[in-house]
């Protein structure tokens, strides 16, 4: 047992060593190396950060999904087995709302430099705002809950939110809003004015690279600590238990 | 059929009240456990009618507010009213949909109903439909409030809102019931249904309020969004009837 969390640590560590290395080399690109863009100058420079984690803000939210759903099939054959996957789903949902908030922080400084207003209802902005709020309330619900439910409990919600991503992307982006959007256009995969600088490509394909592998680092982190919490609790648990069993002579 | 057996005591649970509701072996059926509980609620809250006149007023008091608010012409009222008829029945079903479960926990109702064999989802029903049908009645005495206070007149289909209004509700209530269930055993338990909530309805009360406004203003179809809000209606009464035992026996 010992020998294998030392494994994972020493992985750990250079996972998080290589991070560090891929985000600074990505930020020297995007700050430094990548040309500058022909109307907004250096302003466009957060585009390497705020795509980015936009892009990876919507994938953390499967992991989740899909951990919740792991738990709610090993939470009663196998509970100490589910109660792994519990702790990704928590990983992955705080890194969720750290993700997509960074990209709200972000989408709204560029906004206010590019349009001059802050915020716009549009559609996707609107829908950015609707999975933070969704992941705020996942997180609420496990603070609030009490401790033998809050796993069950919130991997019922995790479903729930999952079944309410789709709805909401038909209902905003479709419905409501239709084609107009004061948001840029999708840049890769859009229209035939679409499309990226080849140089500009270099940088942020090292952007999504070093924010992708810094989410997967935190989610690491996040994961390690939450099973350090569950088994202390548990240790705490059975001595509990093991004290009211002592006979008293 | 059911026939009457001849010896005493089967005789006597054949007169039982509740006979008609189990079928040939004498097993309930699940409608008929459905049926159970609906009553049960609805005798409760015949009884006390705390909840029912608690929504009203709170629905009243968020109209009456919004008005102050606003003070809107007949046209611009046209715009809000949707909008502000769905967030005065939001905000009433909250007041409603954790005293429906305060109910259960009294006399511990709950562990009985754990231990029956009865479907667990049936009591989810029932109750939902309880709600259901209170948050109906109190949306009956407020539409010609609002007409009143707004001075409103559909230039939509007004029929529309025959079919927007349970749809909606539905959505509201059946989400409410379950997450109001969730909410159980938690502190707080009063804070934590209008959070978790909100954010999982979004997109129901976009299409209720939008669906709504379509059909007073007659600007735009109403079609898509209650296409929307019949789809939405579908997969979370399909989630909340699979997930209910699961949050029930939660520990």
């Amino acid at each position: 047992m010992v020998k294998r969390s030392c494994v994972f640590g020493v992985v750990g560590m250079v996972w998080v060593v290589m991070t560090l290395a891929a985000i600074a080399y990505a930020t020297r690109l995007a700050l430094f190396v990548a040309p500058t863009e022909n109307t907004m100058l250096d302003v466009q420079r957060i585009f390497y950060y705020h795509v980015p984690t936009s892009m990876l803000s919507l994938l953390f939210p499967y992991v989740n999904f899909v951990s919740s759903l792991f738990y709610l099939g090993w939470c009663r054959r196998d509970p100490l087995r589910a109660l792994t996957a519990d702790a990704v789903a928590i990983a992955a949902a705080e890194v969720t709302v750290v993700y997509s908030s960074i990209s709200l922080l972000t989408g709204m400084l560029w906004g206010r430099a590019a349009w001059g207003v802050w915020w716009a209802w549009d559609a996707r902005l609107t829908s950015m705002l609707l999975l933070w709020v969704l992941y705020v309330s996942y997180l609420i619900l496990r603070k609030l809950s009490s401790t033998g439910q809050t796993q069950t409990l919130a991997a019922v919600l995790s479903v729930f939110a999952a079944l309410d991503v789709p709805i909401v992307y038909i209902s905003i982006r479709l419905v409501k809003y239709g084609v107009y959007t004061q948001h840029p256009q999708p840049v890769f995969g859009g229209d035939s004015n679409s499309g990226i600088a080849p140089a500009m490509m270099h940088a942020f394909g090292w952007n999504v690279l070093g924010w992708a592998m810094w989410g997967i680092s935190l989610l690491l982190f996040r994961y390690g600590l939450e099973r350090r919490r569950q088994q202390s609790e548990q240790a705490s648990a059975l001595k509990a238990i093991e004290g009211s069993l002592e006979i008293v002579q | 059929m059911n026939r009457v057996p001849r010896d005493p005591s089967a005789r006597a649970e054949a007169s039982h009240p509740f006979r008609k509701e189990r079928g040939m072996d004498g097993a309930p059926s699940y409608f008929g456990c459905v049926w159970c509980h609906l009553q049960k609620d609805l005798r409760l809250e015949w009884r006390s009618r705390d909840s029912v006149v608690g929504m009203l007023f709170f629905a009243l008091l968020v109209v009456i507010i919004f008005s102050l608010a606003f003070d809107p012409t007949a046209a611009v009222s046209r715009q809000i009213a949707g909008g502000i008829l769905w967030v005065a029945l939001l905000f009433a079903s909250f007041t409603a949909l954790n005293q429906s479960w305060t109910r259960e926990q009294r006399n511990r109702v709950l562990d009985a109903q754990r231990m029956s064999p009865a479907p667990v989802s049936a009591l989810f029903l029932g109750k939902a439909l309880a709600n259901m049908l209170f948050v109906s009645f109190i949306e009956l005495v407020l539409a010609p409030l609002f007409i009143v206070f707004y001075n409103l007149h559909a230039l939509g289909e007004g029929w529309m809102m025959l079919v927007i209004m349970p749809l909606g509700t539905w959505a509201l209530v059946c989400n409410g019931t379950f997450f109001a269930a969730m909410g159980l055993r938690t502190r707080n338990r009063e804070l934590m249904l209008p959070l978790i909530l909100v954010p999982i309805s979004i997109p129901a009360l976009l299409g209720m309020m939008q669906a709504t406004t379509a059909v007073l203003t007659g600007e735009f179809e109403p079609g898509p969004w209650i296409r929307m809000l019949a789809g939405y209606n579908i997969a979370f009464t399909t989630a909340c009837l699979l997930l209910f035992e699961t949050v029930l026996s939660a520990e």
